[in-house]
């Protein structure tokens, strides 16, 4: 998902290089400090980043995370053994993950790892978690086209999130046009990949699909909202599909608001923008358009109100948001433990056998669970932008969608499964039936 | 724009309270529309907003007016349903009777943008005749763009009445609209609607004449047609005009942030990497002043940039004065070490603003005078980038002429241009150095307070401008002003017709290899300044 400007990219190998290290040695002192190591803990990795570009969205994660190891340390730890947290700062510097993984793993010795956001960042610690065999348990919706041994998907797929997303438009809105934008990087490319081949599927003629790209960070957006407009103006219900990426967002949304781009002219359903970007906006011009997430904070369940309370209290701040990506921790979190206590053992491999099948509860008052393809089962709902920064969830999805590892909708991998049960494969092709394997 | 309409839409509610008291209750097929708002179904919202509308009630646009701002509130319990008044007075939507308070167990009924659409065609339907001249103008509008049969004898009778020329264009509008798509209109009245439409001219008289279907008579087709092909040549030409201003709006952002660096790097020959973040303190001091304004003072909170402009400039300028003194004095003459020091310090501030702010972006609100657009023609001109436009050129003429003519400006050029003769002249030229710098950090925050009302309020503000203000000051021509605004609107034209042309990416790819080449040519960017200075 989102990843940090181009700029920073350049950045990193030279500044970072430098000054990285000084920053994150600060900030690691101050979390291992916290956290002494004792012998009958079992430990937790937290891979998040907490300075540079990402903190953004990252430093809720890992405070989800304590949250959720405070809770079960409450409730008497697991195993008859108390959770850690080991803490780590990756600063948003790619490579740095990779070293921060490694050292999680085999100088702390951690039992399972949660983190990650940005897709890059994934790959980028896919190499150690292999090579070291542990679990990463990843919550962010991403463009798929994956599934890994050691890597537990709980964020959405493109089909549990972009395509009920369009489903809906073309339902329920009559949308006839569409446009999609999104930021230049792989995940905005491959979803978009992936819903001109299914609008086209469904019968939407070529011109009538407006695909355009922006660099990081794009702050300029009047050129782009103009050419929206007119697109709209061909006499067909016209929408924007968004995979505009995390801060981008704020001066698009400005831009429409003051060029009178209301939502019941041409709606945005937006994939990235969740209850903390709003936070930094005035929501009243945007009422009525639309994000799609498997969680909404404004959900009422009881398993809602009281994860919103407790966390609340948690953080000291009664104004604190909840978003799809903590939601994700949760789920991901809770099957841990009880994979973790089916078998006995905190031992990758035992675990990794035991998650497929394992269940846990939402907090939108469904049962996710954990498919051989270590994706999970998730609903999908269409949320609409209220004036106070929340979601009025629309529509849902009747059940569960299961993620596929592998879209339907592309050649390239449409005969695709992963199977971790049955073919012990991530990659298996249906119709040849053999196991790619990891050269692909 | 908006806040005055539901002024205008309260006060028009409250007028029509009045009248609704006076009136008896009455049972029927009004009273079951309302009880459906209970339902918390879309689509019986939607038969709801419909049958009140058509009713002839007098609450039809009480009722209607609250849904469309959230003040219509329904139990679903007891399926009542009520309207609660501006003034937090509320009645029984299907009575029309006061009543004490609204349960606690109603809530606000629902709407989604398919539900907005009718509410506004049926707010439209209700206030053709309103004595309020913008409401009439308002909903004039709204029966264009929703153009339903029904509406046709509502939009005739108010013509007929109407005395205001821009409501008549306006309302005669929506007849052509609505006969265009009748299917029983007659063809001399189509081809009158088509014409109508087509003086119109812009993308939304575009759409409606794309959108009338096949089902049209040849003559009317063919003159739909033509219409459509003199609209997109008209609107062509408009087009250009529209890169021209976006490219000028785009260039004043490219200016203002680069105009501090035109002096720290410019005029003093820094590489100040910290440039960003002087930006973004800035953006964060409009932050908290509009805070302590949002909390202590709500009136004052259009004046709040006005406060914030001077506040920036202090803080920004004294952080400037605080590097320069001890840490950018000690490295003049070692670019290297200077480039290294002010990048080590850029991520020392932004993190930490992390630390005091947290990591999330921060909401910077518009005033109202900043938000909102008009039409000049057929091309949208945004207030909140017009403003920025003229802030930017006005601190441009003061810095010019800050330096042109104050003593301060006769030091610091002195100093640029021959540090030991104006040292031997009695300039005492490190005080000079660390206001210099000053003056450009200072000048850098007032950048943030007004790319606080288009951007991000976030600690990775400064980044997105560091490498373009770098761009403008080295195309322009180091150490000089007009340079800077030259190059600024040369860059952000030249990229706003690329843009369309090449895409966001390729479009900022392309700018770069521009400026490389140019470079290779002219080293010293557009406009050099030539003599001693250079070698100094």
């Amino acid at each position: 998902m989102p990843t940090k400007s181009i700029h920073d990219i350049a950045a990193s190998f030279s500044r970072r290089g430098v000054l990285a290290a000084t920053t994150g040695l600060l900030l690691g002192l101050a979390s291992i400090s916290g956290a002494k190591a004792a012998d009958d803990t079992i430990k937790v990795g937290v891979l998040h980043s907490l300075s540079g570009t990402m903190a953004i969205s990252e430093t809720t994660l890992k405070d989800t995370i304590l949250f959720l190891i405070d809770e079960q340390n409450k409730k008497g730890g697991l195993l008859g053994k108390k959770l850690e947290a080991v803490v780590v700062d990756p600063a948003s510097n790619w490579p740095l993950f990779a070293e921060k993984a490694r050292e999680l793993i085999t100088k702390d010795k951690v039992s399972v790892v949660f983190g990650c956001w940005t897709s890059v960042s994934r790959k980028s610690v896919l190499p150690v978690f292999k090579e070291l065999n542990n679990i990463l348990f990843y919550p962010v919706q991403y463009e798929g086209e994956e599934s890994e041994r050691n890597v537990f998907y709980t964020g959405a797929a493109p089909n549990q999130q972009a395509i009920p997303a369009v489903d809906y438009l073309m339902k329920e809105e009559k949308v006839k046009r569409w446009v999609l934008a999104g930021t230049d990087y792989v995940y905005p490319r491959t979803t978009n990949k992936i819903l001109e081949a299914y609008l086209k599927s469904k019968g939407v003629a070529q011109e009538d699909i407006m695909i355009n790209y922006t660099p990081f960070g794009h702050s300029d957006w009047q050129t782009i909202v103009a050419d929206i407009k007119k697109f709209g103006s061909a006499g067909k219900k016209t929408a924007v599909v968004s995979t505009i990426n995390g801060d981008a967002n704020v001066p698009f949304y400005k831009e429409l608001g003051n060029q009178g781009i209301k939502a019941k002219d041409i709606p945005v359903v937006a994939f990235s923008v969740g209850e903390e970007e709003l936070a930094g906006i005035d929501t009243k011009p945007l009422v009525g358009h639309l994000a799609a997430w498997n969680y909404f904070e404004s959900i009422k369940t009881p398993a809602n109100e009281k994860f919103i309370k407790d966390w609340q209290a948690y953080t000291k701040n009664p104004k604190r948001t909840t978003n799809d990506p903590m939601e994700a921790h949760v789920i991901g979190f809770n099957m841990w433990v009880k994979a973790v206590e089916k078998v006995k053992s905190t031992d990758p491999d035992k675990v990794i056998d035991a998650l497929p099948g394992i269940e846990a509860p939402n907090l939108t008052g469904g049962v996710s669970k954990m498919l051989p393809n270590h994706h999970i089962t998730k609903p999908v709902f269409i949320g609409e932008i209220k004036g106070n920064g929340q979601f009025d969830v629309v529509w849902k999805t009747p059940g569960l969608v299961a993620g596929d590892a592998w879209s339907k909708e592309l050649d390239g991998s449409k005969d695709l499964i992963g199977d971790w049960v049955g073919k012990k494969c991530g990659n298996f092709n249906t119709k040849t039936n053999k196991c790619l394997g990891s050269g692909s | 724009m908006p806040s005055k309409l539901t002024a205008r839409l309260a006060s028009l509610v409250l007028s029509l309270f009045l009248i609704a008291f006076a009136l008896p209750a009455f049972a029927g097929p009004f009273e079951d529309a309302v009880a459906k708002f209970a339902n918390d179904d879309f689509s019986d919202t939607d038969e709801a907003i419909g049958a009140i509308a058509s009713s002839g009630n007098k609450l039809a646009f009480p009722i209607i007016s609250a849904l469309q701002d959230d003040r219509l509130m329904a139990d679903p319990d007891t399926k009542k349903v009520y309207v609660t008044g501006t003034d937090g007075k509320s009645i029984d939507a299907a009575t029309g009777e006061p009543v004490a308070s609204v349960p606690d167990s109603a809530s606000a009924v629902r709407l989604n943008n398919r539900l907005r659409r009718s509410v506004d065609a049926a707010i439209g339907s209700l206030t053709l005749q309103s004595p309020d001249l913008g409401a009439r103008l308002q909903a004039a509008q709204s029966v264009f763009k929703s153009h339903e049969e029904t509406a046709l004898e509502p939009v005739e009778s108010a013509l007929a009445k109407e005395t205001n020329k821009s409501v008549k264009a306006a309302l005669g509008d929506a007849r052509a609209a609505i006969l265009l798509f009748k299917s029983d209109a007659t063809e001399v009245q189509k081809l009158e609607a088509v014409a109508t439409i087509k003086a119109r001219g812009d993308q939304e008289a575009l759409a409606l004449l794309s959108d009338i279907g096949t089902d049209q008579p040849a003559s009317v087709a063919k003159a739909a047609t033509s219409a459509i092909g003199s609209i997109q040549n008209s609107l062509a030409v408009w087009s250009t005009v529209q890169n021209a201003w976006y490219g000028l709006s785009l260039g004043s952002v490219l200016l203002l942030a680069a105009i501090g660096l035109a002096i720290t790097f410019g005029v003093m020959g820094v590489i100040n990497m910290a440039h960003g973040e002087m930006v973004m303190i800035g953006a964060y001091t409009t932050f908290v002043v509009q805070e302590v304004i949002r909390t202590r003072y709500p009136a004052l909170f259009d004046y709040s940039l006005l406060i914030a402009v001077p506040l920036a400039f202090l803080v920004a300028g004294a952080i400037g004065v605080l590097i320069e003194r001890s840490i950018i004095r000690f490295l003049y003459g070692r670019p290297l070490e200077t480039l290294l020091a002010t990048w080590g310090l850029s991520l020392v501030l932004q993190q930490a603003v992390r630390t005091m702010f947290g990591p999330t972006n921060r909401e910077v609100g518009n005033p109202s005078w900043m938000s909102g657009a008009f039409e000049l023609g057929q091309i949208t001109i945004t207030y909140n980038r017009l403003w920025i436009l003229c802030f930017t050129l006005a601190v441009f003429v003061i810095l010019l002429a800050m330096l042109r003519y104050t003593a301060l400006g006769l030091e610091m050029r002195a100093v640029t241009q021959n540090r030991r003769m104006a040292a031997s002249m009695g300039i005492a030229t490190s005080r000079v150095d660390a206001l210099t710098f000053g003056l450009g950090s200072g000048i850098a925050g007032i950048a943030g307070v007004a790319l606080s009302q288009i951007d991000n309020v976030s600690p990775n503000l400064g980044q997105s401008y560091i490498i373009d203000s770098f761009m403008v000051v080295v195309f322009g021509g180091v150490g000089n002003l007009w340079g800077t605004l030259v190059g600024a609107f040369t860059l952000g034209i030249a990229n706003k017709f690329l843009e369309p042309v090449a895409g966001a990416v390729l479009g900022k790819i392309a700018i770069l290899v521009l400026i490389i080449l140019f470079i290779q040519k002219r080293p010293r960017g557009l406009f050099a300044l030539k003599g001693r200075a250079v070698e100094a």
